[in-house]
């Protein structure tokens, strides 16, 4: 057999570094801090043209022509396309309902839909081209609000509705709508000795990714299309893309180049199909990128809500019921908002225990920018208001705040509204206490640098606006509930393919997957559990790609519960090959072979008592083990359209802050001081993301509390502030200190134990920075953002 | 038009250049050098920062004509450029301790190298480093910007405060990180900084 690592030679076993648990570094870190880590804006093809998307002025509008002849004219053109040129009968796309042109058709539902399409040598050509198209617009009248939706003369945003979700509404401009209905909760509010009502606003997000929607079309000899593109769901965008080209989808062969940040901004198409259609159209390389401007039309928004809470608890601080009524604006395109109003209503509750609830949540079609996933989607509207309740209801019980919400919440056993029993820990009052346990900051710290205020560390900031006086400091804490994973019944999967093979005398381990690495990390926890599973020291993440199975979203906080199981999933079962192959190469050297539970270790095959019995290098020589599997978690169950009830949710998780502010109550400016995050992730597969996960989150929650709010005029439903100048995301500066605790109670239903991370963060964060400046203030401020004018009364 | 300029310590010419065009188109479009980013294109956002002459401006609002006759550095050239940066820091020191992190504290952040292609540190520059080590990569997008003004302010200040830190990249947007690791990365290329010197 020509083993030259018999039993007898092999020198002594060794742990493999770099598994889970480590904080490994980014296996795309050093091509990120030289350039030359490739974006989807960075795409460059030879003779490439640029494409450009020429958008709606208006809202909503009848089109009765569109005259491109000037555009066509333009030297340095190669095609205007407009809805007369799709190729097939299917001209819509969209998540979960087809509600979305591809381009325009008839008629323009909001300020900003795509209208046409301009291919030119040079993108000011394409943009000056584009601006020569003519279009005839006749204006309807617009619906913005839950008024104008289901007023008696409303028009129909979306005509002839055939979904699924018309049956089950009470007016067509309403997209879905799910109560949640347990106990009786008109009879549990006898008992209450206190009850406090609220009515919440919550603004209008942007994922606000740095890297511009952008991607490179190539047109292929066989008549398809290859397409390397900025993503959250390589086949989710080919399903919707394949149809409206009129191709099968082997022959839209999709890449996932360079993402820069998502947030579930990139879970809808953009520019895939608009890219795809020049292309195939000017048989030329097409790429487009949008500016930043355009990003803002090019993506769905994070829902704005109207909340309205009411709860009761008993004298000694229980709950005794809780009803709301949750309103969505979901624009004029369905996207996710079905989802996102199951996520609302089905965790409008928190983590908190309370029998009786009456719940009811909906999403609204209106002529207002479409919305659809962010980071916390629908979680987060709703744990804004739960949490301003929880702090009305200790103050009208002289409570403290933090001991109020301890005694009321959830632990593992707890029955959620849904009936669904929390199976997993629910370290709820532990997060609570451990961030309420930190030392606070120092008062008034820009004194302590000197005798001079240092106006840097004021609000205002080097504008100078204040030296200390009329300063206030406020502390607020809030707790969220997240579900983590796709919910109610959603065949949610993911796919790997891992290769196991001996190159240049080292064993070395390849994994593919589809996962969009959007910035997340989880290209570097592949390598780490891959480490772990089959102990080999090189793991190569192949590019992701649709030449594997589907590995599902980015989003939902669910690839590394999901794409990381299925690579574990995929390596233990290489590991079930490589010592079947071992066993019947080297079986005969050692009785541990037959007997023992055998590891790969250190590049080894060990026993589960340290003996090493081969080098992986002997056991493979020039064979290769690959293998794809698709990996599942538990099975959910959509949620009752009458009761909301059902086991809906796949995995919690909890995230607690406590913020602490400084505001000058004469100009109603806010600096948050620091904010302090308590997490429970299960099991920290690599600590430093973990918290760099955490901090990120943790700051869009900021964003959206004080500054954070696409403006959209009610009259015209226009969007007013389309750029970084008016759409305000935090600086450097904005953003305090943000320590992290972070606990690792086991979820024994998920790999490893871990818990989804990247969105519970985002949750709690607003409501801490909101009740840290009532604290400081004494108002009441029911809406986020927070301006100036909201703090002044001005 | 034709631009001829400096970018990286070579000569360049860039030919058929539209008036409107911005350093930064003709960087990553004529040039091949995408490593600056676009992701405002309105001078808000930090990302295409280079240095003009030695100073950090964004490349997106310098006329690609402006450029002309000029030394242009941008995150490609960074590693070359701090290697053969001149003399000595002409920093202003920081005496209290709370200014940074200690150099204890910098020592325990090793580059542990996780595969074939990850921060061997070969031919990075200290903050390049940094930012690996320290986790102040995620997406990167807002990354290479993030650099060129972190490795200015650390040319002109050895050991920059905490405030020094945030006014210095208080340009520079980052979507991702909550810039808490930033502010770690540039601490630590500071107190490495400070041990070499
Ligand atoms: S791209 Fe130049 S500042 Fe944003
Ligand atoms: S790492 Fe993504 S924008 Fe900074």
């Amino acid at each position: 057999m020509g083993v030259t690592g018999s039993p007898t030679n092999i020198k002594q076993g060794s742990k493999t570094k770099g598994g889970i648990g480590e904080s490994t570094l980014r296996p795309d870190g050093t091509l990120k801090v030289t350039g030359e880590f490739a974006y989807s804006s960075d795409m460059w093809h030879e003779d490439m043209l640029w494409g450009f998307t020429l958008r709606s002025t208006t809202a909503h509008a009848e089109i009765r022509s569109i005259d491109i002849s000037e555009a066509l004219a333009t030297s340095g053109v190669y095609s205007v396309l407009t809805y007369d040129d799709l190729p097939t009968e299917m001209k819509n796309y969209g998540l979960e309902i087809q509600d979305t042109p591809v381009l325009a058709h008839g008629k323009v539902r909001h300020h900003g839909e795509p209208v046409a399409l301009v291919a030119a040598d040079h993108p000011e050509t394409a943009r000056r081209a584009a601006a020569k198209i003519k279009i005839d617009y006749v204006e309807l009248p617009v619906i913005t609000d839950e008024a104008s939706a289901i007023a008696p003369d409303a028009l129909l945003v979306h005509e002839g509705r055939d979904d699924h979700h018309i049956g089950h509404v009470p007016h067509p401009n309403i997209v879905h709508r799910q109560p949640i209905i347990r106990g009786d909760a008109d009879e549990a509010a006898k008992r209450a000795a206190v009850i406090v009502t609220g009515d919440y606003v919550f603004g209008m997000q942007d994922q606000a990714f740095l890297g511009p929607e952008s991607g490179l079309a190539v047109p292929s000899e066989d008549g398809g299309v290859d397409l390397y593109v900025a993503t959250q769901w390589l086949h989710s965008d080919l399903r919707q893309i394949a149809p409206v080209l009129g191709l099968p989808e082997d022959k839209v062969r999709m890449t996932l180049s360079g993402v820069g940040g998502a947030f579930g901004g990139r879970e809808d198409l953009s520019m895939q199909i608009h890219a795809c259609l020049l292309a195939l159209r000017t048989g030329k390389p097409v790429k487009i990128v949008y500016n930043r401007f355009e990003s803002f039309f090019g993506h769905v928004h994070r829902h704005p809500a109207k909340l309205h809470y009411e709860h009761g608890a008993t004298k000694d601080g229980k709950l005794t019921h809780m009803k709301c009524r949750i309103v969505l604006d979901g624009g004029a395109y369905a996207s996710a908002s079905p989802a996102v109003v199951g996520n609302a209503s089905s965790l409008a509750v928190g983590p908190y225990v309370i029998e009786d609830v009456d719940i009811e949540a909906l999403a609204l079609y209106t002529n207002n920018p479409p919305c659809g996933a962010m980071r916390g989607f629908g979680a987060v509207q709703a744990c804004f208001a739960y949490e301003a309740q929880m702090d009305k209801l200790a103050a009208k019980l002289d409570m403290d705040p933090v001991e109020f919400r301890q005694l009321n919440a959830m632990t593992q056993g707890t029955k959620l509204p849904t009936g669904q029993v929390c199976d997993s820990p629910a370290p709820v009052a532990e997060l609570l206490r451990l961030v309420k346990s930190r030392p606070l900051p120092p008062e008034q710290q820009w004194l302590s640098a000197g005798e001079d205020a240092d106006v840097r560390a004021l609000p205002g900031g080097l504008s100078n606006t204040t030296h200390g006086e009329g300063v206030v400091r406020g502390v607020g804490y809030a707790v969220g509930l997240k579900n983590v994973g796709f919910s109610e019944g959603f065949d949610d999967y993911s796919t790997a393919r891992v290769r196991m093979e001996v190159i240049n005398g080292e064993p070395v381990a390849t994994v593919h997957t589809a996962m969009a690495e959007v910035g997340q990390g989880g290209v570097t926890v592949h390598a780490q559990i891959v480490r772990t599973e089959l102990g080999v020291n090189q793991v190569t993440i192949h590019p992701a790609d649709t030449q594997v199975g589907s590995a599902g979203s980015t989003s939902a906080s669910r690839q590394t519960y999901m794409t990381g199981g299925a690579v574990k999933n995929t390596a233990e079962a290489v590991r079930e090959k490589v010592l079947e192959i071992g066993r019947a190469k080297l079986g005969t050297y050692h009785p541990a072979w037959a007997t023992a539970e055998l590891l790969l270790e250190g590049g080894k095959v060990v026993t589960d008592g340290g003996e090493v019995l081969a080098d992986l290098v002997d056991v493979l020589e020039d064979e290769a083990v690959d293998l794809e599997l698709e990996w599942r978690h538990r099975p959910t169950v959509a949620f009752d359209l009458v009761t909301g009830q059902g086991d809906g949710h796949v995995q919690y998780s909890f995230a607690a802050h406590r913020a602490v502010v400084e505001v000058d109550t004469e100009l109603g400016l806010v600096k948050v001081i620091e904010l302090a995050v308590a997490q429970d992730v299960g099991k920290a597969l690599n600590p430093l993301s973990v918290v760099g996960q955490i901090q990120g989150g943790t700051t869009q929650g900021l964003g959206v509390a004080v500054m954070e709010e696409i403006i959209v005029d009610p009259k015209t439903a226009k969007v007013r502030n389309p750029s970084f100048t008016d759409y305000l995301i935090p600086t450097i500066l904005d953003t305090p200190t943000i320590p992290v605790d972070v606990l690792e109670l086991a979820d024994e239903h998920a790999p490893y134990g871990l818990r989804g991370i990247g969105e519970a963060p985002t949750l709690s964060s607003t409501p801490a920075v909101l009740s840290a400046i009532r604290n400081a203030t004494g108002l009441e401020l029911n809406r986020t953002p927070i301006r100036p004018e909201h703090i002044t009364a001005t | 038009m034709r631009v001829n300029f400096t970018v990286n310590g070579r000569p360049q010419e860039a030919d058929d250049v539209w008036e409107g065009e911005s350093l930064l188109y003709v960087l990553r479009e004529r040039m091949g050098l995408p490593g600056s980013k676009n992701a405002c294109e309105q001078g808000e956002c930090g990302s295409c920062t280079v240095r003009l002459d030695g100073v950090p401006v964004c490349s997106c609002l310098v006329a690609a004509g402006q450029a002309e006759g000029r030394e242009v550095v941008t995150v490609e050239g960074l590693a070359d450029y701090s290697k053969h940066r001149d003399g000595a820091h002409p920093g202003t020191g920081c005496a209290s301790s709370d200014c940074g992190t200690s150099l204890d504290a910098a020592k325990r952040w090793q580059s542990k190298p996780t595969d074939g292609r990850t921060g061997e540190a070969g031919d990075l520059s200290p903050i390049q480093q940094a930012f690996i080590d320290a986790g102040a990569v995620q997406c990167g997008f807002c990354t290479p910007g993030l650099l060129v003004a972190a490795d200015e302010l650390l040319e002109q200040n050895d050991s920059p405060s905490d405030a020094d830190i945030r006014e210095a990249l208080s340009g520079n947007l980052c979507r991702c990180t909550g810039y808490e690791k930033i502010l770690d990365a540039v601490r630590l290329a500071a107190a490495r900084q400070e041990e070499t010197v």
